[in-house]
């Protein structure tokens, strides 16, 4: 249950070590923990409207087929007679009964495979509140079971097909829609009825009209014919279970009501009422090109009603510190040991962000840590360098220094950059993490307990007097992990190290001894990313159990738990106020996370790929994503809306990062290319009238060849880093690929 | 079932397709019988479980940033999908997949692997070189690629397409039979920086001449492509100049098939090597410890074999003297008396069985006698100039050494390095020496050693001292040739306090036609003295000549040659002899294990690793 401790003195020299970190804030969190998490799901499968009547019927059924499986035939008569199921019913479910008892004889991996899904909702049940209200697989897939007559399948939605293409032009395109979602629930049906030969029949017949981006799907669904294998399938219990959610207008969707109710098409519409949650707006309907740029998610676009919270996306207020006047940089060094003593001037940057931004959560709503004096100094030497920070601009772009990584051979799998560019650090898929001083200062660890035992405390280079010089070097290997580690981070102030791991775990690395300190268990699956706060102490987290999770570095268990995501989350980013956290996710979404209540305040969808990279630009307004199908797309964080969609990289965006002013965005890809993207132009250009705002239709302009003002080939590198040092430049990081 | 057959054949289209009759042989050789209708289900079911393990595959590799799945990847999804894992096909190398000629059978080679050896091994690659980072400003100012990326230091650097073409043309052309194309080759390989990556691959080819011994030709040709390697000023030679060296000793020293047939000019090619030999070990002499001693024993070791045919012999004087003559002094002049009495025994049986030999005998005689002539002038030199040049007395050959390295002009530079290879060994043999036990040696004075070659050489040594006061015409022509050759015009005001002065004024002079690429010159050089001695000898009268009984005879020598250039400058005093190798003499042949096999690491990219990369960057 505890956290891993591999060297358990460290962790408590550790603990020692930092106390005034550890004891502010935290009971205030921890405490709303449970009931945060557990009210965050945003996914309720009880049905809006529906038939209530035919899910009664149809509940009834599911218990008599539990009750004579069990061989209780007593209360099966009971409750035949109770419920006046007539014998014929209750008969054709009993095939459909038997065959899944066949199934399960059959396909033994079938079984470990339903196992697994309740294994993992049992092991950590907070983490599957979906799965946790439909603890049997069997009453899910239930639903499908007394659907009408297999060979009308095709006649059904051929009828709707026909219908759809003959209506006008505007409604054309927003009933298309529907296309995607009935196909994939009608060939489920099939396959869930063993009708194995009409269910290919009817995928061979239909798949070729969906959407191509929904390609990826397709391939997943024609593979599966059996009744078994759909209950080892995740992915398709999650289209089962989640429901997919279209956006038509009024008009539309009057026309397609009354065109169903008019030709008796029950089968249609109870999917519909089922499986789709169709979210009605008044005005005109979308455009082709409207509905394509927000469609592509596993599950649809996502309500409008998620995307109506208030998000505070503005800045925290810069802390006041006295920075000493000095220009020259040796009299600042001077000065290092004992910064307050000079009192001066406030720094310009300090007294802008005076002004509380309106938009901007209050100081307090997560607590802080607060700062420690070697925090200020690093803040000072912020500014400093911020004062030299090159502009940059369409006109001015900035220099690329490319750290590649050589004898690789065993993978670079994670990079990261200390803000002040001075660490790097990447974790590789041979489960080791590796540290590199950047700059000519050597890494040093600190000496041996019994070696600071002689050193005089008290002297004023002690903090020098406690490295050994003997250990230093230009890098370091941390081992403990046991599995490739996908995701590193480095704490804002150094002294700490992230990286999460295949293994389930999330380590932190004390970069004083360069020893583990902490093992955080919780994710039980690959933990694809981690991140820290900008503020240090808290962390986040994602992985393979489609859940994120918040940590504070002292506390081994999760302090939240962000659940909705319907596939894993790939990647996840911090807001630089530290309030939210951005979740990217194979299902194809974004989403935004409000770190008070775990509560879901954005769902992002557009994305036709799982989401790789994220970044958020530094105002806190605006979000990058960036996908496997090589497209960048642009948020307004506040509005909750798509604003631009950046096109050009050939393969998989694992690195976006924005200029320190955020004039620029910088992409890196799989396709050995850095873009720079115009990221002022994109912002400017939106159109955030009311109307659209409110409605979150937006016309995207086409103009990712103006936005893009650079492109640039390494040799042979992916890039998988971006880093924009304090005054600008671009550092970018990947491994050399010799083949 | 025909139904079902049907279906399989419209699935084998989108999938891969494991067919029943395969899960019915599995079965069976797990001794079940499966009906054809249970075959089907499970084939269906496998095919299944295979396509969830793959896309489930997928996103380990896309985590990991790769585009190509791996094995590891399918292994991670099996495993959290709590099936066993698949072992023994984690290499990395792509496994063969093959036809089986009878029937379509097709599988993937698995070679047994006797794990024994595997264990056993000793030859432990040290391929993996260390993971690091290495940086470069890629754009400034989003404009323009500053400098590419670079290369990559690998372990083995694996060649390029055009890497390969370039070395299949070169050493087509020069084993080849167009001489100008041979020509062009050997120019480029002598100035081509981009050829690091080939030069295993060459010292390779240069390590055949052991397979050509029967062919002059190939020889010859491969002894220039040594020459062009050793001139290419790009070339890091490193450990590989051991196996060019061994290469050209197997051509001074060995009993060449060729030989056997006395029409063929071997001795050209011997006088050749020596040559290049020489010119190896002074511009990369310090590449290798102790390579100087050990080559002087091989010589040593050839020239005391009396079994050894005398072309054998031939070649280690001719490799004594081309080394210097601070090498002829230390390893010819003493073994000379016991070497006289066999080479005398030759020459003087007339027999007619015996004129083959005795041919060769003479061959030996004059390359003997050409040696000890500049030996004696050498060593006269360095005395006269040690005594005038500095009061500072450091006694003998010590400051002779000094003061002669000092005032000659050492090396030329690479173009025409042929030309006086052995000037300047001196300081070598000094460092080399120093705390050497391999020898008790003393150096012998001048007059006794004058006296003791006297004993064996008679008037035919004397009448290249005395028939020409050094003017250039009366000098016989010799090896040397080119070296006095040069100092012909300037001859006539030999005076020491000129050379000293005027190192420089020899170098505007003409120069005799250069003919060190040739082999052809060496040939004519010194086949011929060897014969005009060998007639000489019965010529001149024995006491024509008076001893020179004391004091350092009044020779008076004009160095020739030019002024140091700056790379051999920096040469010079980089040669270190480490204490020399313990007496076993190793037989050129012991290099044959030490040649380079392609691909094994060497050692510039060890070198490589610790220093040439920074991670700094002024920020």
């Amino acid at each position: 249950m505890a956290a891993v401790q591999d060297g358990p003195m460290e962790l408590d020299a550790e603990k020692e070590a930092k106390p005034e970190i550890l004891s502010d804030g935290t009971s205030n969190l921890s405490g709303n923990t449970a009931s945060g998490t557990l009210s965050s799901s945003p996914l309720t499968a009880a049905p809006a409207g529906g038939a209530p009547k035919m899910e009664d019927q149809q509940t009834l059924i599911a218990v008599l087929q539990f009750l004579k499986r069990n061989k209780l035939s007593e209360s099966v008569e009971i409750l035949r007679r109770e419920a006046g199921l007539g014998e014929h019913q209750e008969g054709s479910q009993a095939t459909d009964g038997s065959g899944g008892g066949k199934g399960d004889g059959d396909g033994g991996d079938a079984n470990s495979l339903l196992s697994r899904v309740s294994i993992t909702s049992a092991a950590a049940p907070q983490s599957m509140p979906v799965k946790k209200d439909q603890p049997d697989v069997s009453v899910v897939l239930s639903a499908y079971s007394q659907q009408g007559d297999p060979p009308l399948y095709q006649v059904y939605y051929s009828g709707l097909k026909n219908f759809i293409e003959s209506v006008l032009d505007c409604h054309r395109a927003e009933l298309s829609q529907l296309f995607y979602p009935l196909f994939v629930h009608m060939y489920l049906e099939l396959v869930y009825n063993n009708h194995e030969t009409e269910a290919k029949a009817f995928f061979d017949k239909f798949s070729g009209d969906q959407e191509c981006y929904y390609q990826d799907d397709l391939h997943i669904l024609c593979g599966l014919t059996k009744k078994e294998h759909l209950k080892g399938n995740e992915v398709l219990l999650d289209f089962r279970t989640s429901r997919f959610v279209l956006h038509i207008s009024r008009d539309s969707y009057q026309l397609l009501k009354r065109h169903l109710q008019e030709r008796h098409n029950n089968q249609i519409w109870n999917i519909i009422q089922e499986h789709l949650y169709i979210d009605i707006f008044d005005g005109m309907p979308r455009s082709k090109s409207q509905i394509d740029s927000m469609s592509g998610s596993l599950a649809g676009e996502a309500k409008r009603e998620v995307n109506k919270a208030k998000v505070f996306y503005g800045l925290l207020k810069e802390p006041e510190i006295e920075v000493p006047l000095d220009d020259e940089d040796d009299e600042a060094e001077n000065e290092e040991g004992k910064p307050k003593k000079k009192k001066t001037k406030k720094d310009s940057l300090g007294s802008k962000s005076k002004k509380q931004d309106p938009n901007a959560p209050q100081q307090n709503r997560i607590p802080l840590p607060e700062l420690k004096d070697s925090d200020k100094l690093d803040k000072i030497m912020y500014m400093k360098e911020s004062t030299k920070r090159i502009r940059l601009g369409p006109e001015n772009l900035p220099s690329i220094c490319f750290y590649t990584f050589l004898n690789a051979f065993q993978g670079l799998t994670a990079v990261d950059f200390t803000d002040d560019s001075s660490l790097l650090a990447g974790g590789f898929a041979d489960s080791t993490v590796r540290v590199w001083s950047v700059t000519p200062k050597k890494l040093r660890k600190v000496k041996s307990a019994g070696e600071l035992n002689v050193i005089e405390k008290e002297s004023d280079d002690v903090l020098e007097r406690i490295m050994d010089e003997k250990t230093a070097s230009e890098s370091k290997i941390l081992h403990g992990h046991s599995g490739p580690v996908y995701g590193v981070s480095f704490s804002p102030d150094r002294n700490y190290l992230l990286s999460s791991s295949e293994d389930g775990t999330v380590r932190l690395w004390s970069l004083q001894t360069f020893t583990c300190l902490v093992g955080y268990k919780g994710h039980n699956y690959p933990v694809w990313d981690t991140h820290f706060s900008p503020f240090g102490y808290y962390f986040v987290s994602g992985g393979h159990d489609r859940v994120a999770r918040l940590w504070a570095t002292d506390h081994y268990q999760p302090l939240r738990i962000f659940a909705g995501h319907l596939a894993d989350v790939t990647c996840t980013r911090f807001h630089p106020n530290s309030n939210y956290v951005a979740t990217g996710s194979t299902d194809r979404t974004v989403r935004l996370w409000d770190v008070l209540n775990a509560n879901c305040v954005r769902i992002l969808t557009g994305h036709k790929g799982p989401i790789h990279s994220l970044a958020f630009s530094p105002n806190g307004k605006f979000l990058a994503s960036g996908s496997t199908d090589g497209r960048v797309l642009l948020w307004d964080i506040g509005h909750g809306l798509m604003i631009g969609e950046l096109k050009g990289h050939t393969d998989t965006i694992y690195a976006l990062k924005f200029s320190r002013d955020g004039e620029i965005l910088a992409s890196g890809s799989m396709d050995n290319t850095v873009r720079l993207w115009d990221s002022m132009k994109a912002f400017d250009e939106v159109e955030t009238d009311d109307f659209t705002a409110t409605t979150g239709h937006i016309h995207l302009p086409d103009n990712s060849q103006e936005l893009l003002l650079g492109m640039y080939h390494s040799k042979s590198t992916p890039v998988t880093h971006l880093h924009f040092t304090r005054r600008n430049l671009l550092l970018a990081a990947g491994a050399y690929n010799s083949q | 079932s025909s139904s079902q057959s049907g279906m399989t054949e419209r699935e084998e289209r989108r999938f891969a397709e494991v067919p029943r009759e395969s899960i019915k042989l599995m079965a069976e050789s797990s001794g079940v019988e499966l009906s054809e209708e249970v075959a089907a289900l499970l084939a269906e079911d496998v095919c299944y479980r295979l396509r969830e393990a793959t896309q489930n595959s997928s996103q380990f590799m896309r985590h990991a940033k790769r585009r190509k799945l791996s094995v590891e990847d399918l292994n991670r999804a099996l495993r959290w999908s709590n099936t066993e894992t698949i072992c023994g096909y984690g290499a990395q190398d792509a496994l063969p997949f093959r036809p089986l000629k009878e029937g379509e059978l097709f599988f993937v080679e698995d070679r047994e692997i006797n794990l024994v050896e595997l264990a056993l091994a000793t030859n432990i690659p040290k391929g993996c070189a260390e993971t690091m980072v290495r940086v470069h400003v890629s754009y400034l100012d989003g404009k323009g690629n500053l400098e590419p990326q670079g290369t990559v230091p690998t372990a083995v650097q694996s060649l390029s397409e055009d890497l390969l073409k370039y070395y299949q043309q070169i050493t087509r052309a020069i084993l080849g039979e167009d001489p100008h194309l041979m020509k062009v080759a050997l120019l480029d390989l002598q100035s081509n920086s981009k050829i690091a990556a080939l030069l295993p691959y060459f010292v390779y080819v240069i390590s055949g001449v052991k397979s050509v011994s029967h062919d002059l030709d190939q020889l010859n040709r491969l002894l220039h492509m040594v020459k062009s390697l050793v001139q290419n000023p790009y070339l890091y030679l490193g450990s590989y100049v051991r196996s060019l060296v061994s290469s050209v000793m197997y051509c001074i020293l060995e009993p060449l098939a060729a030989s056997i047939n006395p029409l063929n000019d071997h001795w050209t090619l011997r006088d050749y090597a020596a040559l290049l030999l020489s010119h190896i070990f002074w511009t990369h002499g310090d590449l290798v410890s102790g390579l100087y001693h050990q080559i002087l024993l091989s010589l040593q070791k050839v020239l005391s074999d009396p079994v050894r045919p005398l072309c054998s012999h031939y070649g280690a004087v001719v490799g004594l003297h081309a080394l210097g003559w601070k090498a002829v002094e230390r390893v010819l002049y003493p073994h000379l008396p016991a070497y006289w009495a066999n080479l005398q025994a030759v020459l003087d049986d007339y027999s007619v069985s015996n004129a083959q030999v005795k041919a060769d005998g003479h061959k030996v005689y004059g390359a003997i006698l050409v040696a000890v002539e500049r030996l004696l002038k050498m060593k006269a030199l360095s005395l006269t100039l040690a005594a005038e040049g500095s009061g500072a007395g450091l006694p003998g050959t010590t400051t002779g050494a000094v003061g002669f390295r000092e005032n000659s002009p050492g090396l030329s530079p690479p173009p025409e390095p042929l030309s006086e290879p052995p000037l300047g060994i001196a300081s070598h043999l000094q460092a080399g020496g120093a705390g050497c036990p391999w020898e008790e040696w003393t150096p012998v004075s001048l007059p006794a050693m004058y006296c003791e070659l006297y004993s064996f050489f008679g008037d035919s040594l004397a009448v290249r001292f005395s028939t020409g006061p050094p003017l250039g015409g009366a000098t016989p022509p010799g090896p040397c040739q080119p070296l006095e050759g040069r100092k012909e015009p300037a001859s006539s005001a030999p005076n020491l306090e000129n050379t000293r002065k005027m190192p420089q004024l020899t170098a505007s002079m003409n120069i005799s036609p250069r003919r060190d690429g040739s082999p052809r010159s060496p040939l004519s050089s010194s086949s011929r003295p060897g014969r005009s001695t060998s007639q000489s000898r019965d010529i001149f009268p024995k006491a024509r000549f008076p001893l020179p009984q004391a004091g350092p005879p009044a020779f008076s020598f004009i160095i020739g040659g030019r002024q140091m250039g700056r790379r051999c400058q920096g040469r010079r005093f980089q040669t270190s002899f480490t204490p020399t190798p313990p007496l076993t003499t190793h037989p050129p042949r012991a290099y044959a294990h030490k040649l380079p096999v392609i691909g094994r690491v060497s050692k510039p990219v060890r070198r490589w690793t610790c220093s040439h990369y920074s991670l700094h960057l002024p920020l």
